[in-house]
């Protein structure tokens, strides 16, 4: 018998290891054997922004803290919380305080002094401190403020002495929290990254003559858009897999031509503009304006909020921020609006029944308590959470199940099948599934985005509370109310004016050419106000750009009865009705250049210029930046400035 | 004149801190390390993933090595665990299968596997038990019983009869593949 091993054996191939993981895993490896070894070089700045810089200070110096010192510190910290957030402690600070105030300050020097004391276990400590000690007192002046903001708002009343320390002590915890997240992308520790992007290769050039019909569905979300920043604004470029295009283009709102008040519900414009990165290619642009219906006459709304509070949420950029956009969107419900919270994987349960959005205390109460512990899951927290909006559930009513995770999608049903077809059997009845996305290392994008194309929602990626203000607050109508559901589009480009196309993202989208006029074929929704954008990268026949050669032994005859591009048709549902209705119009060549267009045109260059198309020869970031600056707009909410902002980003960690 | 250093005296001065005799220490064994890899775990991109979490933790790990033991023991030692960890996770992460665009990218990977044609003992492999599997990986590797016995810390005996349980299993495996 060994002898049969070994012929088997001489059998046997073993591939050779991938050269490129091959450098990087000894590249990976050789860094952290240095960083094993003697002092530690200083953390490498990153360009944090916002609130965020405030931790810097308390981070650089409680990572080099020992565990004594750390301990003293906290302490410190503690005492500092005290002191400013509880009634008690506001008393002695403005009678008394001079004195403790002085003392907080001599324990955390006495920590550094510890720290630094030789012989210590810790590496040495780098860094000036006395800076640091004045980042911690904004710190904590800041912490002070975030739960005034709190503690103001949830309209408690009778917030007593014993729920303010309370309050202090997570505050400092989170601030822990905090750090250890900072600290994972200052020193950028190779930790296990399971993040997981739901993305194809770019859509390739077809050829007219080959295939003249593109479909795809429409896309609204937005969640590329805030992963590829939160990845910019850590100083690294965003992993390629994690950039759509049609999400960074669908991300800004654009002031397309509104749809007649008792037309479609939404209205398509068709362009045709000149490549900016191709002289010799010209672009389709495809706009859909959904119209905005009276917001007041709205029918009441059921929210059930599914929150995943595993430990790992315990970071400050994900409960504690999800928690404060919930504060944000509160507002936004009206008193008959009922809301119920349902947690999983940490604690269990339902932690809110359903209850009037004019029932603040109690929503408010129940949101400060998330993730405070419980038993363990019962029953399947999706399961429940349906159950929950069914009990809702009334006539005339709108019912969303709101997702909220960092990624872990253990919600229960464990087969994929059976999760897709509960989420769709559950669409079916009119309750909606959208995802809300937090904080980075363990999003799973690819998940995220086949839920929600399941369940007719939307994904949203909240990493600042300006995110969750454009979500929740700003757009909150356009992704709780549809206007049109499972919209298709469809265009037939016409062999003899145009070579070769190609559609600029919606990889993830693309859709059969003989699902565009089957109905049971599902497709994205728009939503109320929402605007979508696509791009159709064009060669004109006998344009120098053209890639591929005509055929020898010639194609069929070109019947030059047109001179149109082609014919765009868009497919669409009224909510709730199951057959479709179409609408029509030709793509006509007139080239014209108009702002909104311009800047959507800017944005895809970005992406492409991320994702590393092949398409764009030497356009470059700088490129992009001038046509986005020149075509900003009145950019009411700044999110044009913020993208701008982002390419320089960019622009700047590409060189 | 690396070249010629003896294995386990690069592993001392890389334990001493030598940044440069690590460098060369992994150079000299990382293609042997990812062969031993594949036959662990009889996929590509599982291969390149364990590699990777061996060279990330192989800093750590070299202070329990010790002189007596040989470098290539000692690597196989914790290539073997890396997969056990590694083993343990992912069977983690199946129970808590994280939803179905996982599965969709499992899928997707499957398929580019497939195409890459895989030889009759690398893909039966795969569905011997992790023990066997390890066991017999590191006898195809030209490990003895009593250095695999070493490395996996169980007698060799067991190895012994590991092996035997792991052949027959094959031969099963090939004689319901041929009645098919």
């Amino acid at each position: 018998m060994n002898d049969d091993l070994d012929d088997l054996k001489s059998m046997m191939t073993t591939p050779l290891p991938d050269a490129k993981r091959k450098a990087a895993n000894l590249a990976a490896a050789q860094e952290i054997f240095d960083r094993t070894q003697g002092s530690m070089a200083d953390a490498r700045p990153t360009s944090v922004t916002g609130p965020m810089a405030l931790w810097t200070g308390v981070k650089g110096m409680l990572n080099t803290l020992t565990s004594k010192g750390g301990l003293t510190a906290t302490t410190a910290l503690v005492a500092c919380g005290f002191l400013f957030l509880t009634p008690t402690g506001q008393d002695l600070w403005q009678t008394g305080a001079p004195t403790l105030f002085q003392e907080a300050g001599r324990e955390a020097r006495i920590a550094e002094e510890v720290a630094n004391a030789p012989g210590n276990f810790t590496t040495p400590v780098p860094a000036p401190r006395a800076e640091n000690q004045a980042k911690a007192d904004v710190a904590i002046s800041d912490a002070e403020m975030d739960w005034d903001m709190v503690v103001s708002s949830d309209e408690l009343g009778d917030v007593s002495a014993v729920q303010g320390l309370t309050a202090s002590a997570p505050a400092v915890k989170t601030s822990r929290a905090h750090d250890s997240v900072a600290l994972a992308d200052t020193i950028a520790i190779e930790q296990q990254n399971s993040e997981n992007y739901a993305n194809a290769t770019p859509n390739p050039l077809k050829i007219t003559t080959a295939e003249p019909v593109s479909t795809f569905s429409i896309d609204v979300d937005t969640a590329s858009y805030s992963i590829v920043r939160s990845s910019l604004m850590r100083g690294q470029l965003p992993p390629k897999g994690a950039v759509r295009v049609e999400e960074l283009m669908n991300y800004f709102p654009y002031d397309y031509a509104a749809p007649d008040a008792n037309g479609a519900p939404f209205q398509p414009t068709v362009s045709v503009m000149d490549t900016p990165w191709n002289a010799d290619t010209q672009l389709v642009h495809i706009a859909l304006q959904g119209a905005l219906p009276d917001i007041d006459m709205r029918p009441p709304l059921n929210l059930v909020f599914l929150i995943d509070t595993s430990g790992s949420m315990s970071d400050a950029d994900k409960l504690p921020l999800l928690k404060q956009s919930f504060m944000l969107m509160l507002d936004q419900l009206r008193p008959e609006d009922q809301v119920a919270i349902v947690e999983y994987a940490g604690s269990a349960g339902e932690v809110l029944a359903p209850t009037n959005a004019s029932d603040r205390t109690k929503i408010l109460q129940a949101i400060q308590g998330l993730g405070a512990g419980g038993s363990t899951n019962g029953q399947g927290g999706l399961e429940q959470a349906y159950a929950v909006a069914d009990r809702m559930a009334e006539d005339g009513e709108l019912s969303r199940v709101i997702l909220a995770t960092d990624g872990d999608f253990n919600v229960g049903i464990h087969d994929p099948n059976a999760l897709k077809s509960f989420i769709s059997e559950k669409r079916d009845t009119g309750t909606f599934l959208s995802v809300l996305g937090f904080g980075r290392g363990n999003l799973d994008d690819a998940t995220m985005q086949s839920l929600v194309q399941n369940g007719n929602g939307q994904a949203a990626y909240i990493d600042t509370l300006s995110e969750a203000q454009k979500v929740l607050v700003d757009q909150l109508s356009g992704a709780l109310f549809t206007i049109a559901s499972d919209v298709k589009v469809q265009v037939e480009f016409n062999p003899a004016t145009v070579a070769e196309y190609r559609l600029i993202g919606y990889e993830t989208r693309a859709l059969n050419r003989e699902d565009f006029n089957n109905d049971r074929v599902d497709a994205g929704e728009i939503g109320a106000g929402h605007s979508v954008t696509a791009l159709y990268e064009i060669t004109p026949i006998g344009s120098p750009a053209q890639l591929s050669d005509p055929l020898r032994y010639g194609g069929a005859e070109r019947p030059a009865t047109s001179d149109e591009l082609g014919f765009l048709k868009l497919r669409y549902k009224q909510p709730g009705a199951t057959t479709s209705q179409l609408i029509e119009t030709p793509i006509i060549n007139e080239p014209v250049t108009w702002s909104e267009a311009n800047f959507a045109v800017a944005i895809a260059g970005f992406g492409q210029l991320l994702r590393g198309g092949d398409y764009l020869g030497d356009w470059s970031y700088a490129d992009a930046i001038a046509l986005a600056n020149a075509n900003r707009g009145a950019d009411n909410f700044g999110y044009r400035t913020e993208a701008v902002q982002m390419m320089r980003l960019a622009q700047s960690l590409s060189q | 004149m690396r070249m010629t250093t003896p294995d386990e005296d690069l592993a001392k001065a890389a334990a001493a801190g030598d940044g440069q005799a690590f460098a060369s220490l992994l150079a000299r064994h990382y293609d042997r390390l990812f062969a031993f890899c594949f036959r662990l775990t009889g996929a590509r991109a599982e291969a390149e993933d364990l590699c990777q979490d061996i060279c990330l933790a192989l800093p750590a790990k070299l202070g329990s090595y010790q002189r007596r033991a040989k470098v290539t023991t000692w690597l196989y030692r914790v290539a073997v665990n890396a997969a056990h960890d590694r083993r343990r996770k992912s069977a983690t992460y199946a129970k808590a299968i994280t939803g179905w665009g996982d599965w969709e990218n499992a899928r997707q990977a499957e398929i580019v596997e497939a195409s890459e044609q895989l030889d009759w003992l690398t893909s039966a492999m795969r569905g011997l038990s992790d023990d066997l599997r390890d066991t017999l990986a590191l006898v195809l590797d030209d490990m003895t019983h009593a250095q695999a016995a070493q490395i996996l810390d169980v007698s060799e005996g067991t190895i012994s009869w590991r092996i035997s349980e792991a052949k027959k299993a094959l031969r099963k495996m090939k004689e319901k593949e041929d009645t098919l």
